[in-house]
């Protein structure tokens, strides 16, 4: 019979979270394959108390727009891309950008998260551009755009540094920066699924120069493919490192791998191995602040319930999103939906800006 | 988690009743609604299901029949009943409830259940249940509720134990557990003032039980009712339970707010209500032997959720559900035997395919 409570060595890592300690490797490995999921959401939710006593949750009226599906990545867990000369490759307008960015104003969003494929015919110079036109255009649009990846493939077109792309793109109008196309920081891993994205020391150094630049981040993990615990937890450290270094993200977001069409395939990640996750990023990201849940992958109740696992971050309102949806997960919710699930999982909602300044509610 | 910080939120003396298997009192459940860390109740109600049923969760390749919509009883939660002539009333003919039964393939348990039809009598039911019987030897037949069989009892001039007795012969194994919302008085005034009340519900299944049928029993929560109201619905049933011996499985039913008369009044339970109420569910119930999360109107999601909190049962393949779906449940129609043993693996489990009975069934 399971006894009711975690072995002893468990319990005195729990005894020493408690007490501040920094989890390292082997002891985040002891916690992942041995501690119980409510040990872990109870340390998790103690810790998430600790940084944020007031049981309040944020999130963020944003657009996710995304400017082209056409990609020479093909990374194997992706459904969302078409290869260049592919049929169903689209590139958005200015015309369409426009309409998305005018009908995000309407509902009162400030910001939209720009992300597209690695196209071939979009390098810095498209999209100095286009930033441009969205500061003259719409003075109060916060631009948050370009996960390191696509900053590493601009660089490759244009054969300039990642560190010019950046100050080049900031220059244009770019706010901040998004953590997508970290997947597994792992090159292992990264071989295995994504071969022709940046390795994890080109992601890593992208975010450490955006820092140096002054521009915020936020930070990914993809997980539930091919990688293991271990590589889960060297994941953390990396962006633990960084962190200690620059100060600069403002947020982990960690999501399970959707596998219905894609190259990858596989199975689908159950709510107690995203919360295992979530919880474990919590006791080891000691110096995030913020940690969200993912309501577009895990849906509305699993949302509500990781609050209670450690997140304190409801992430965005998304208005449109494409790339889960196209791996076959389709879950909606607006503003108000957003304050509903948030205050009926028992917190008080509060709208935020991208780094995390509270502001009023729509 | 450990004793010292159970007992930093003042459930120690829970702690040491639920580790020696001594029933919990009413008090004792309001503390473990009322603990701020959800993680504390889920771990001893992991607990208790370990020690009943060790890794096993399980599932029914089952068929629901729901016979008619047209029901006398007019519960402002309901989005599926109709009257007598209005639009979309229906009766199912035998050979229609047989030839929908047959389309589901074999099938491991029926699930029989429907509205309390003005002038259906037990005739229709028992052949109904005969037919089945015939074409299903081996399977469960889980038919009406203690609802219907009050209404089949006054409808027909016959006693209780007369119809419960006629169905028996007729094949039936068990009563679902439908039909008990919430057994306090006020809430369920307002909720469904026409449904016989709480204790007629119990001797209904008393009865049942007493002529050797099998039964389960509901709650349906997250309306009007609060959570003391919720406890004391446990406890009656476990106190029946003491008597009679013969509920399966309890099934904390969430409400649903889409399409029904008490709409925008009640909202329907949080995730987190869900999974506090199947923690607190299987510590109070400690001579129940199963608590289902029944997904149909969970979502499947929030159902595997739920084994982590104390459930040890998923419902079924189900296929074609319809008083959930009516009342907005935006779920599947019917999981299939590989999804539904995929989401309890992955959920860390051992899938067991069971029969009505919560016999292990050969596939």
């Amino acid at each position: 019979m399971t006894p009711l409570f975690d072995d002893a060595g468990i319990l005195d890592l729990a005894r020493a979270i408690e007490n501040g300690h920094r989890l390292g490797l082997d002891e985040a490995m002891a916690l992942a394959e041995r501690a119980s999921l409510p040990l872990l959401g109870s340390l998790a939710h103690r810790a998430r108390l600790k940084k944020h006593p007031d049981m309040a949750v944020t999130y963020v009226v944003d657009r996710n727009v995304n400017s082209t599906n056409i990609c020479q990545c093909g990374c194997r867990f992706c459904a969302f891309f078409k290869a260049p000369g592919q049929a169903g490759g689209y590139v958005l307008t200015r015309e369409e950008l426009s309409r998305k960015i005018e009908e995000t104003l309407a509902l009162g969003g400030r910001q939209i998260l720009m992300q597209g494929g690695h196209n071939p015919d979009m390098g810095l110079e498209y999209y100095e551009d286009l930033l441009r036109f969205v500061r003259e255009t719409y003075p109060d649009i916060h631009m948050h755009g370009f996960s390191p990846p696509e900053i590493m493939y601009f660089a490759g077109l244009a054969r300039v540094s990642h560190i010019e792309v950046i100050a080049r793109l900031k220059a244009a109008g770019l706010a901040s920066i998004p953590g997508g196309g970290a997947e597994i920081l792992s090159d292992r891993v990264r071989q295995a699924v994504a071969p022709a994205k940046c390795s994890s020391a080109e992601w890593l150094d992208v975010m450490r120069q955006a820092h140096l630049q002054g521009l915020r981040t936020t930070a990914t993990m993809m997980f539930g493919h091919v990688e293991t615990w271990e590589e889960r937890m060297g994941h953390l450290i990396a962006l633990r490192e960084l962190q200690d270094e620059t100060r600069g993200f403002t947020a982990f977001i960690p999501w399970g791998f959707q596998p219905d069409n894609t190259a990858l395939g596989g199975k689908k990640c159950s709510p107690q191995e995203y919360l295992r996750v979530l919880s474990l990023s919590r006791l080891m990201l000691d110096n995030f602040a913020s940690l969200q849940a993912s309501w577009v992958t895990m849906g509305r109740e699993i949302a509500q319930a990781s609050l209670w696992y450690g997140a304190n971050d409801f992430g965005s309102t998304m208005i449109e999103e494409n790339v889960v949806a196209a791996a076959g997960v389709r879950f909606r919710m607006d503003e108000p939906g957003l304050r509903q699930a948030i205050a009926a999982a028992g917190f008080a909602p509060r709208r935020r800006a991208m780094d995390y300044s509270i502001l009023e509610p729509l | 988690m450990d004793r010292s910080y159970i007992a930093s939120l003042g459930l120690e003396p829970v702690l040491d009743k639920v580790l020696a298997g001594e029933r919990l009192s009413l008090p004792e459940g309001q503390a473990l609604y009322d603990c701020p860390d959800p993680h504390v109740p889920a771990l001893m109600a992991r607990h208790v299901r370990t020690r009943l049923h060790g890794g096993r969760v399980h599932y029914v390749v089952n068929r629901h029949v729901n016979p008619t919509n047209i029901c006398v009883n007019r519960c402002r939660f309901c989005a599926y009943r109709r009257d007598e002539g209005q639009e979309g009333a229906y009766v199912l003919t035998p050979d229609e409830a047989m030839d929908k039964l047959r389309a589901a393939g074999p099938v491991d348990e029926v699930h029989i259940v429907g509205g309390c039809h003005p002038a259906l009598g037990l005739d229709y039911y028992l052949d109904l249940a005969a037919r089945v019987r015939a074409a299903y030897p081996k399977a469960s037949i889980k038919a009406l509720t203690a609802v219907e069989i009050d209404h089949l009892a006054k409808v027909s001039g016959l006693s209780i134990r007369e119809v419960l007795t006629r169905l028996k012969g007729a094949g039936v194994d068990m009563l679902p557990g439908g039909g008990a919302e919430i057994f306090a008085e006020g809430p369920r005034k307002a909720l469904c003032p026409e449904k016989i009340g709480g204790e007629a519900w119990l001797s209904v299944m008393a009865e049942a039980h007493a002529v050797g049928l099998r039964s389960n029993a509901t709650m349906l929560f997250g309306h009007l009712e609060t959570t003391a109201h919720r406890l004391e619905h446990m406890d009656a049933l476990r106190r029946q339970q003491d008597l009679s011996g013969g509920f399966m499985c309890f099934i904390p039913l969430p409400y649903l707010p889409g399409n029904n008369p008490l709409g925008e009044e009640a909202s329907g339970p949080s995730a987190m209500d869900v999974l506090r109420t199947m923690s607190v569910a299987r510590l109070m119930l400690d001579n129940i032997p199963h608590i289902k999360a029944y997904w149909v109107m969970l979502g499947l999601k929030l159902s595997q959720l739920c084994l982590s909190y104390g459930a040890d049962d998923l419902d079924g393949t189900v296929v074609e559900e319809n008083i959930g779906h009516e009342a907005g449940s935006a779920t599947e129609q019917a999981l299939t035997i590989p999804q539904l043993e995929e989401a309890i693996r992955a959920s860390g489990f051992t899938p067991v395919r069971r029969d009505g009975l919560f016999r292990e069934a050969s596939v």
